[in-house]
């Protein structure tokens, strides 16, 4: 009988494992994981689970039971340490060995770590044990100092100003998720937090942090200083890909793939998710992201892919991720950083107003959108993303949906789960 | 028989089930989702259970008439 093994028990290993079983894998499908609890999801940490609306047990993806009824074993709390890529065996921490077949790496993202201190009321928030710790200093009161206004930092500003505590947000970077969206929709998003009552402090670094645990000072490089009970660092995360190091693998920031998510070089390896940098083929470039959408569409199609290898299918995604803040919902779809030209479709302003932010690259095509509390206009831009479609005809659709935004008729609504 | 089910009070409009089986999923102007279809074949299964594991919120379901 052969035997997949997948490194990882975040959402990209969950996803592949259950995916390997859908495709009808007839194999042992092995599941290995870092940490000893059940495998469980991470977007609600900076936002259901900080809040305090959910419990860890809201979080869990694969129940030890739900795995058993799949087929799928679980070595849980014994990280892999390496990879013997000819012996086909992937090395556990405990000194055991699990020979493999096909083996998918999907050990994630780790967050970047802060250069300027460490522990002692600064955090990062990545992990459940890094939600939690959070969370205990936040019911012990601000102010609290966000570093980083990327997709982290801005959900961890609105939960715990939700939660009534002072908050500073800073970032060298002009505006909240600028990075990705560009300072034009940008703005929004600062008028967004500032409406909420954070004090941002954007196109600043942060020179140094100094204090203890409760009474910590974060000193700015314009020279401010700001008290914190504690420090949320959000500046991005490195893929988790150096337990490979001695494997042979090709790693570039990251498990180097084909087109088919495969490793280079070693066709019986794949990976899945925050560490893998594939071949998109229609970019023509490696590209490695870091959505939760990614991992599991990815590991949908690796999972065909190793099941079905007469017929594989290349990994070619618009990428998707979204954001809540607030009462508003931010879902971005392709790579808005890319655009060279933009237009922004709808109302923005205070209150639950909904809009689109259009961008168009060099060749008037539409390379990527961000929609603001308009699920609808998000499908329709996903789809426009999907077809190629020029920036004219992306806005004229989601145009439409305005002057006509009847849905389709449901055949059935189910209210409660049962 | 398989059926498909939703939970519109758990939605989020997330629209990951939209992206994987857009004949049986949609959103509304609401920004829930609606479901375009309920009965599904057992051939079918694979495609949904796929939609369903691609929903962040888990709201949808597939249950057995």
């Amino acid at each position: 009988m052969s035997t997949t093994v997948v490194v990882g028990s975040s959402i990209g290993g969950v996803r592949t494992a259950q995916a390997l079983r859908r495709e009808g894998y007839e194999g042992r499908v092995v599941l290995v994981g870092e940490q000893a609890r059940e495998p469980y999801d991470k977007p609600p940490l900076s936002k259901q689970f900080l809040a305090g609306d959910w419990e860890q047990e809201r979080l869990v993806i694969l129940p030890r039971a739900t795995a058993a009824a799949e087929g799928i074993e679980l070595r849980l709390g014994v990280p892999a340490t390496g990879l013997d890529v000819a012996g086909r065996q992937v090395l556990l921490s405990d000194g055991s060995r699990l020979d493999y077949d096909h083996v998918v790496i999907a050990t994630g993202a780790s967050a970047r770590p802060p250069r300027w201190r460490q522990g002692a009321g600064v955090h990062v928030l990545r992990t459940l044990d890094d939600g939690r710790a959070l969370r205990a200093d936040l019911e012990r009161g601000g102010p609290v100092v966000v570093i980083g206004g990327g997709f982290i930092g801005a959900e961890v500003a609105a939960t715990t100003r939700a939660l009534g505590l002072e908050v500073t947000v800073v970032d060298p970077v002009l505006t909240p998720m600028g990075r990705m969206v560009g300072t034009e929709i940008g703005r929004y998003f600062r008028d967004l937090h500032q409406r909420n009552g954070v004090t941002t402090r954007f196109g600043v670094g942060v020179q140094g942090i100094s204090g203890a645990a409760g009474s910590l000072r974060v000193q700015l490089t314009d020279g401010a200083l700001l008290d914190a009970a504690a420090v949320v660092v959000g500046i991005g995360a490195v893929p988790n890909d150096g337990w490979l190091t001695d494997s042979g693998l090709c790693l570039r920031d990251g498990v180097l793939c084909d087109e088919y998510s495969r490793a280079v070089d070693a066709p019986d390896v794949f990976a899945v998710g925050d560490v893998a940098r594939w071949f998109h083929p229609d970019r023509g470039q490696y590209t490695r992201v870091e959505h939760w959408t990614n991992a599991v569409e990815q590991a949908a199609c690796v999972a065909h892919n190793i099941v079905h290898p007469g017929d594989r299918r290349p990994y070619r995604p618009v990428e998707y991720v979204w954001s809540d803040q607030y009462d508003w919902k931010i879902q971005m779809v392709g790579r808005p950083f890319r655009g060279t030209h933009q237009e922004l479709v709808g109302e923005l302003g205070d209150g639950r107003s909904r809009a689109v932010m259009f961008y168009s690259d060099d060749t008037g095509h539409l390379c990527g959108a961000v929609t603001i509390n308009w699920p609808r206009a998000l499908v329709q831009c996903r789809r426009q993303l999907h077809a190629g479609a020029t920036f004219d005809d992306a806005v004229a659709a989601v145009e439409r949906l305005l002057s006509a935004s009847e849905p389709n008729a449901p055949v059935a609504t189910t209210v409660g789960s049962s | 028989m398989p059926v498909l089910k939703s939970d519109v009070t758990v939605c989020q409009g997330y629209a990951n089930c939209v992206e994987t089986a857009p004949d049986a999923y949609d959103v509304g102007d609401d920004g829930k989702v609606v479901l375009l279809r309920q009965d599904i074949t057992e051939a079918e299964r694979p495609r949904f259970e796929e939609a369903v594991r691609s929903c962040p919120m888990n709201a949808l379901r597939i249950e057995d008439a």
